[in-house]
């Protein structure tokens, strides 16, 4: 959303656009079906019917990142696979969000030590909205997350930032 | 104009008369990449397919996109320091990868394992074996299509993950099963819980026969498509379900018994042909179908070897003693436990230090989509996926 | 069989070139490596052996010797008598190849099983044995620009990878993805 961004006066209309929007944006997150290794697993678990994602209205897992505005990383990043997942960012439509779930996008996990071929972190390759720890994180962090870039997206404003007196 | 018909596959029409004979349609091979991001190809793994048309004329796996250095990390740190990352290796039946790691330490070190923890041992693997099985049947259904059957093994595999959170708080990469046996014991009530589990998925397999294995449409994805002679997958070091589905009766449980595995009667099912025992007239031995349906009844099977497991589930201790400070022998060992995909073996080679010298891991996987090259030939592009999801890889296996 | 009894059989036919290897408790024989694909087909073909199935190429670096030692692990998966019984194991056996950590080339055995593709590009790829005679000898699991073969002993960690830094620059605070929101 980068330009409409900060735009506009503060006013009644533009504060009552903004929840619209956020609102609308935060409760239509479609992922990408992004899952790379073990939290792919959980992923998958979250969209199944116990824990259930699509009741955050997230349930709509494209394959395509031209059509998705969450790509949430589940698994660990290599270095084979460093470029791809730029790319795929690069490819998805504004406005968009990364959720890195899991330890080894936070910061390399498990492999941090000896893993020659690991990226310690997908924050190294692409910006990361929420970060969720965990090794698999279960269902239930992964929900909180959302729900934590959920209100990180209701914080956002098209209105201009207050200037300085 | 003269209609080929393509060799062993009558139902594609080959026109390439049409293209020569002035105005007609010219047909470019094309080169299409499956991935490494891709809804079907159950992990990253990227298929460099070259196509004319809707026929694939050459497949070429490309792995590696997961490549996480588990063999060296298990050249600096100690064999219980290791577990953990033999869990996330074939992440879907992580108690099975534990369970042969250990096995295989114990045999350098010549430790032996109390009877409970053995039998522990056996109830977790066989227990994640159908955990396994379940998310490949939903899996495979996602891939050609049908939803349904995905949310119906998600809520039995939640059941068995239950059971595995009370046992060791994880649900998914447990590093339960370790150096001599098992880190704690059996909840209180488990064994009940788990009969009652029991009782409860049993008559579930039947439905989902129903549901999906005798589905008109699934049968005609995938009957008949990527056929894989018996001999063709032993050449190519095929091991499991993929090598049962081709009429090998072979599970190195019954033929190479390990840990407890021969105190139990069970069944090995093998690839069916067509009209035999229930499997639709179009199927054949070693196709899609079979490597998939085989696992269905391998499911069976586990639940009769977990039923044998209770009653014969002893008291007594469930670790044997594990000194703080552990050298391993100047010796190598190369152990094979069946996996949930096929055989997952290690080489563990001791040099009188704390720390292995050497750890290969030969994931069954690996070995398994190797044939892909081999069999993803003259078929459709829609039937890639479900060869590809037939054999089932994990790619923490293949990759490790 | 043993492996003892393998290797009486693969000297009375090789000579020296074979040898055995009783490994603790990984036996097995030792073979030259020019001899290797013959003697493989013989493992494979000769019905009292029938070694089918190739389990598995693992390589070791013995550094500081400067050697890699291959070790091929077989099974005999025997068919049974009767169609649809259960197949049985005819023993198992672990053949040793050692070659020279720089420039060392051993013949290639995807001929006689087709398994060992996969096996020998990893082999290539880790540990930087060449394989004469490998249909497609390249990197399997690390990226094609990669340089070096981690599983040597004396690998050294790259410091980064195509502009993504490693675990020591990472911790120093260097990177940062470099897109903008």
């Amino acid at each position: 959303m980068g330009w409409i961004q900060n735009r506009f006066e503060e006013n009644l209309v533009i504060t009552s656009l903004d929840w619209a929007l956020n609102w609308a944006k935060s409760n239509s997150l479609w992922p990408m079906t992004f899952g790379l290794a073990c939290c792919a697993i959980e992923m998958m678990a979250t969209g199944a019917a116990r824990f259930d994602i699509d009741r955050f209205g997230a349930g709509a897992f494209r394959a395509t990142p031209r059509q998705s505005d969450l790509m949430i990383v589940a698994g660990t990043v290599t270095c084979k696979m460093a470029a791809r997942i730029r790319r795929l960012y690069h490819q998805m439509p504004d406005p968009k969000y990364v959720i890195a779930m899991g330890a080894c996008t936070i910061g390399g996990g498990p492999y941090f030590k000896y893993g020659y071929h690991v990226v310690k972190g997908v924050d190294l390759i692409v910006p990361v909205d929420v970060y969720i720890p965990g090794c698999p994180p279960r269902p239930e962090a992964l929900l909180e997350g959302l729900m934590r870039l959920q209100d990180k997206i209701r914080q956002g404003t098209i209105a201009r930032p207050a200037q300085p007196a | 104009m003269e209609e080929k018909v393509l060799q062993g596959r009558p139902d594609i029409l080959v026109d390439a008369d049409r293209d020569r004979a002035g105005g007609g349609l010219r047909t470019e091979e094309m080169l299409v990449n499956m991935g490494p991001q891709h809804p079907s190809t159950h992990g990253v793994l990227r298929l460099m397919l070259r196509i004319d048309g809707e026929l694939v004329l050459e497949c070429t796996p490309h792995i590696g996109y997961l490549h996480r250095c588990a063999e060296k990390i298990g050249e600096n740190v100690t064999p219980v320091q290791f577990i953990p990352i033999t869990d996330r290796l074939d992440y879907l039946a992580a108690m099975i990868n534990n369970h042969g790691y250990s096995l295989a330490v114990e045999k350098l070190l010549g430790m032996e394992v109390p009877e409970r923890g053995r039998y522990i041992r056996v109830i977790m693997s066989e227990l994640n074996r159908i955990a396994s099985h379940l998310v490949s049947f939903g899996a495979y259904g996602l891939d050609m299509g049908a939803f349904t059957p995905f949310v119906y093994a998600f809520r039995e595999r939640e059941y068995i993950l239950d059971l595995f959170e009370q046992v060791c708080g994880a649900r998914l990469t447990y590093s339960y099963l370790s150096l001599g046996g098992a880190t704690q014991d059996l909840p209180e009530g488990f064994p009940e819980r788990l009969a009652q589990f029991l009782d409860y998925f049993e008559p579930k397999i039947a439905e989902y026969n129903q549901l999906l294995s005798y589905n008109q449409i699934f049968v005609k994805r995938t009957a008949g498509v990527g056929v894989i002679s018996a001999a063709d997958a032993i050449a190519w070091g095929l091991t499991g379900p993929c090598l049962r589905g081709s009429g090998v009766k072979w599970d190195l449980r019954k033929c190479v018994p390990y840990d407890i595995y021969d105190r139990f009667d069970f069944d090995i099912p093998v690839g069916l042909p067509g009209g035999v025992d229930g499997a639709p007239p179009e199927v054949v031995v070693g196709d899609s179908w079979n490597r998939y349906y085989v696992r269905m009844l391998e499911m069976q099977q586990s639940a009769r070897i977990l039923r044998q497991c209770l009653q014969q589930l002893p008291s007594g201790d469930y670790r044997a003693k594990v000194p703080r400070v552990l050298k391993l022998p100047a010796r190598e060992v190369y152990l094979e436990v069946e996996g949930a995909r096929g055989q997952l073996g290690y080489l563990v080679v001791g040099d009188g230090k704390p720390v292995p010298r050497r750890v290969k891991i030969r994931g069954p996987s690996f070995c398994n989509l190797s044939i892909a090259s081999h069999i993803c030939r003259n078929v459709l592009v829609a039937d890639v996926a479900a060869i590809i999801g037939s054999i089932d890889v994990v790619m923490g296996e293949v990759d490790r | 069989m043993t492996a003892a009894e393998v290797a009486e059989l693969l000297i009375a036919r090789f000579g020296s070139a074979v040898e055995p290897a009783p490994v603790e408790i990984h036996p097995g024989v030792r073979v030259a490596a020019p001899v290797w694909p013959a003697v493989a087909r013989f493992l494979r073909d000769d019905p009292r052996l029938n070694f089918n199935l190739l389990r598995c190429i693992s390589g070791l670096d013995l550094h500081p010797e400067p050697q890699i030692e291959l070790v091929y692990d077989l099974l005999a998966m025997r068919a049974p008598e009767a169609p649809g019984a259960l197949w049985s194991s005819g023993g198992e056996l672990a053949v040793r190849v050692t070659v020279a950590r720089h420039g060392g080339r051993v013949p290639s055995v995807c001929d006689v099983w087709p398994a060992a593709e996969w096996h020998e590009r990893e082999a290539y790829d880790l540990l930087g044995v060449s394989f004469d005679g490998h249909p497609d000898l390249r990197r399997i699991l690390c990226p094609d620009d990669w340089v070096g073969h981690p599983l040597r002993k004396d690998y050294e960690f790259p410091k980064e990878y195509q502009g993504i830094p490693s675990a020591a620059a990472a911790a120093e605070g260097a990177g940062g993805c470099g897109v903008s929101r």
